[in-house]
C-alpha cells in the first residue's frame, strides 16, 4: 500500500507568528474512518483546518490521492473533492433544508436530485423537514443537514469537526452509525472528537495530539487497547 | 355624522399619499437591507445613489421629449428607466471596483466601510449637482391624474373629493412588480438564494464553493435596479431636488431598521409603517373630526400633531424607540 488517500503530512504552523501544530501528521484511507482526538488545546480542530487550507503551514505538505494541494484556497480544495463540516454555524440558519442542500451542491452543475435523495434516505428525518428553515431544527438534526450539506458534492473526503459537540448520548450514536454508512460507499472520513472512547471504536485509524504532536498513533482498536492512552485520555 | 366624507378626506390625504410614500420607502429601504445583509454595512450613499438614478433617467427623458418620443398618458420617464438603472449600474460597480473592493481585501470593520460610504456619498451628491444643478426639476408628463376630484365628487355626489395621481398608481405598481420579481429572484433562482447563503453564513457560503465577488456584483446590480426605480418614483410623485435625496436617507434607514436590518419582507414593512407615521401625526385631523363629531363637538383647531415641518422627528424618534426597544427589528434582521 502506498500513501494514504488523503495525508496532512508533517505540518507545522498556527495563527500569526504562534505554531500551535508542530510536526503533526494525521491522514485517511479510501473509505475509512480516521479520528483525531486528544486534550483540550491539543490543536485538533486547528490540524483539520491546516488540512482544508484554513490555516497557513509553515512546513509540511497537505496531499490528496498523491496530488500536492497545500497552495490551493479551501474552495479549490472543495472542487477537489474534499467537504468539510465546521463546528459551529454550519447551517444557514435562514435557509430551508432543502436550500441548505442545494447550496451544498453549489459548484455542480448536473442534476443534483439523485444526491439529495441518497441524502434524505441517510437521514430521513431531513425528508420530513425539508422545507424548514434549517435554524428552527434541533441540534442532531441541524449536524444533519450540515453533513448532509457537505455530502451535496460528492465528496471524496469528509471532514468533520467534533460532529457530536452538544448532541445527546442517543443522537451521538445514531449520528456515528450514519457516519459509517457515509464511510461504507467509499468517502474516506476525517474527523475531530470530543467523545474519544466512542469515536475510536468506529475509527479505522486514530491520532492521538498533545500540544500540536502525534503523542500516540495506531487502529481505533489499539489505541482504545493502550494501557497509557486509557489511563491518559479515556479516563481509566 | 358623516362617516363616508370622512374616510374619503381621510383616504384623499393620508392614505393614498401614504401607500405611494410606503412603497417609495420600501423600495428605498430594500436596497439598504440588502447591501447591509450582504456587504455587511449600513449605505449612507444610497439617497445619493437614488439621486444619481433619477438624474440619469429625467435626462434621458429630455433626450426622449426632444426626439417627439413620449409614452401617451404614462410619464415618458418609465421609458427611461431602463437607461438610468444602466447608468447607476455602472457607476456603483466602478465604485466597487475603485473604492469598496479595496476595503473589502482589507476585511475592513464595517464600521470604516460606513464612514467610506459617507465620501462616496460626497462624492455622488457633488457628481448630481455637478451634471443637472441643486435646483428642482420637474419631469412628469401625460395623464396628470386617473381621478381627479371634481371628477370623483360628481361621480359619487360627496361633498368630498379623491384624487389619485397617475404617479401614485404608478408609484404602487411598480412598487409591487419589483418587489414581487426581487423575491422570486431571492427565493427561486440559485443566484438569488446563494446571495441569501452569503447574507446567512459567509464562511460556510465560501465553503459551499460560492464566489464572494460575483454575489458582491449581483448585489450591485439590484441595488442599481431598485434605487433607480426608487429614485425615478419620487421624483415624479414630488419632484426631482438632488438635496431632498440625502434627507430621504433618513426615513429609509428609519425604515430599514424598523423592519429588521437584513430582512427584505422588513424593509417593505418598515417603509409602510414610517410613511403612515409621517403623514397621519403630520396631518391636520379637523376635517375628517368635523365629519365624525356630533354638531355640539365641531371644532376651529387644525387637531395636527406635529407641523410638516418636522416630519423627519417623526423617522427619528420610531428609530430611536425601535432601536431602544427591539433593536432587531420588528421581522429579526441583524441587531445593529
Amino acid at each position: 500500500m502506498g500513501e494514504p488517500f488523503l495525508i496532512g503530512d508533517a505540518m507545522t504552523g498556527g495563527y500569526g507568528s504562534v505554531d500551535i501544530l508542530h510536526d503533526c501528521t494525521v491522514a485517511v484511507e479510501k473509505g475509512e474512518i480516521a479520528v483525531i482526538v486528544g486534550p483540550n488545546g491539543a490543536g485538533k480542530s486547528t490540524a483539520m483546518k491546516a488540512v482544508f487550507g484554513m490555516l497557513a503551514l509553515r512546513s509540511g505538505a497537505v496531499r490528496l490521492d498523491g496530488k500536492d494541494i497545500t497552495a490551493l484556497s479551501p474552495q479549490d480544495r472543495v472542487a477537489e473533492g474534499m467537504a468539510f463540516v465546521p463546528q459551529t454555524s454550519n447551517v444557514f440558519t435562514s435557509l430551508t433544508v432543502e436550500e441548505n442542500l442545494e447550496m451544498g451542491a453549489f459548484l455542480r452543475r448536473d442534476d443534483i436530485s439523485g444526491t439529495m435523495e441518497q441524502v434524505y434516505d441517510l437521514f430521513p428525518i431531513l425528508r420530513d423537514k425539508r422545507r424548514q428553515a434549517a435554524g428552527e431544527l434541533s441540534g442532531g438534526q441541524r449536524q444533519q443537514v450540515a453533513v448532509g450539506r457537505a455530502l451535496m458534492t460528492q465528496p471524496k473526503v469528509l471532514m468533520l469537526d467534533e460532529p457530536t459537540a452538544g448532541v445527546s448520548p442517543i443522537v451521538m450514536d445514531e449520528l456515528f452509525d450514519r457516519i459509517i454508512e457515509v464511510a461504507r460507499t467509499g468517502i474516506s472520513i476525517l474527523m475531530v472528537e470530543q467523545n474519544a472512547r466512542q469515536a475510536l471504536e468506529i475509527a479505522d485509524k486514530g491520532y492521538v495530539l498533545v500540544q500540536g504532536r502525534n503523542a500516540f498513533t495506531g487502529t481505533g482498536a489499539d489505541l482504545l487497547g493502550d494501557a497509557e492512552v486509557r489511563k491518559s485520555f479515556l479516563g481509566g | 355624522m358623516d362617516v363616508l366624507n370622512a374616510f374619503v378626506a381621510l383616504a384623499n390625504f393620508v392614505l393614498v399619499p401614504a401607500i405611494a410614500y410606503g412603497s417609495q420607502l420600501a423600495l428605498g429601504a430594500l436596497g439598504v437591507t440588502l447591501i447591509y445583509g450582504i456587504l455587511r454595512f449600513s449605505n449612507f450613499a444610497h439617497g445619493d445613489t437614488m439621486a444619481f438614478g433619477a438624474m440619469v433617467t429625467i435626462l434621458t427623458t429630455w433626450g426622449l421629449q426632444s426626439l417627439g418620443i413620449t409614452a401617451g398618458p404614462l410619464p415618458t420617464a418609465l421609458l427611461a428607466l431602463p437607461v438610468g438603472i444602466l447608468g447607476t449600474a455602472a457607476l456603483l460597480l466602478a465604485t466597487d471596483r475603485v473604492v469598496y473592493r479595496f476595503y473589502r481585501r482589507q476585511k475592513a470593520a464595517p464600521v470604516i466601510l460606513v464612514i467610506v460610504s459617507m465620501g462616496v456619498m460626497f462624492i455622488m451628491n457633488g457628481l448630481v449637482r455637478i451634471i443637472i444643478g441643486p435646483g428642482d426639476q420637474q419631469f412628469a408628463d401625460g395623464e396628470r391624474f386617473i381621478i381627479t376630484a371634481r371628477d370623483f365628487k360628481s361621480a359619487t355626489g360627496l361633498s368630498e373629493g379623491l384624487a389619485i395621481k397617475t404617479t401614485q398608481g404608478i408609484t404602487v405598481a411598480a412598487a409591487v412588480i419589483v418587489v414581487a420579481l426581487l423575491f422570486w429572484f431571492l427565493n427561486r433562482t440559485r443566484t438569488g438564494k446563494s446571495m441569501r447563503a452569503f447574507s446567512d453564513n459567509e464562511d460556510l457560503a465560501l465553503l459551499s464553493g460560492i464566489n464572494p465577488e460575483r454575489v458582491v456584483t449581483y448585489t450591485w446590480l439590484i441595488v442599481a435596479a431598485l434605487a433607480t426605480v426608487a429614485g425615478v418614483l419620487y421624483g415624479l410623485d414630488k419632484s426631482f431636488k438632488p438635496f431632498t435625496y440625502f434627507q430621504l436617507l433618513l426615513p429609509i434607514f428609519a425604515a430599514a431598521i424598523v423592519g429588521g436590518l437584513g430582512s427584505p419582507i422588513g424593509a417593505i414593512a418598515g417603509g409602510f409603517v414610517i410613511a403612515f407615521s409621517e403623514l397621519s401625526i403630520t396631518y391636520a385631523f379637523k376635517k375628517v373630526f368635523n365629519y365624525l363629531a356630533p354638531e355640539n363637538l365641531q371644532v376651529d383647531t387644525l387637531m395636527q400633531l406635529l407641523s410638516t415641518d418636522y416630519k423627519f422627528a417623526v423617522s427619528f424618534s420610531i428609530l430611536i424607540i425601535v432601536l431602544l426597544f427591539k433593536p432587531t427589528g420588528l421581522f429579526e434582521g441583524k441587531s445593529v
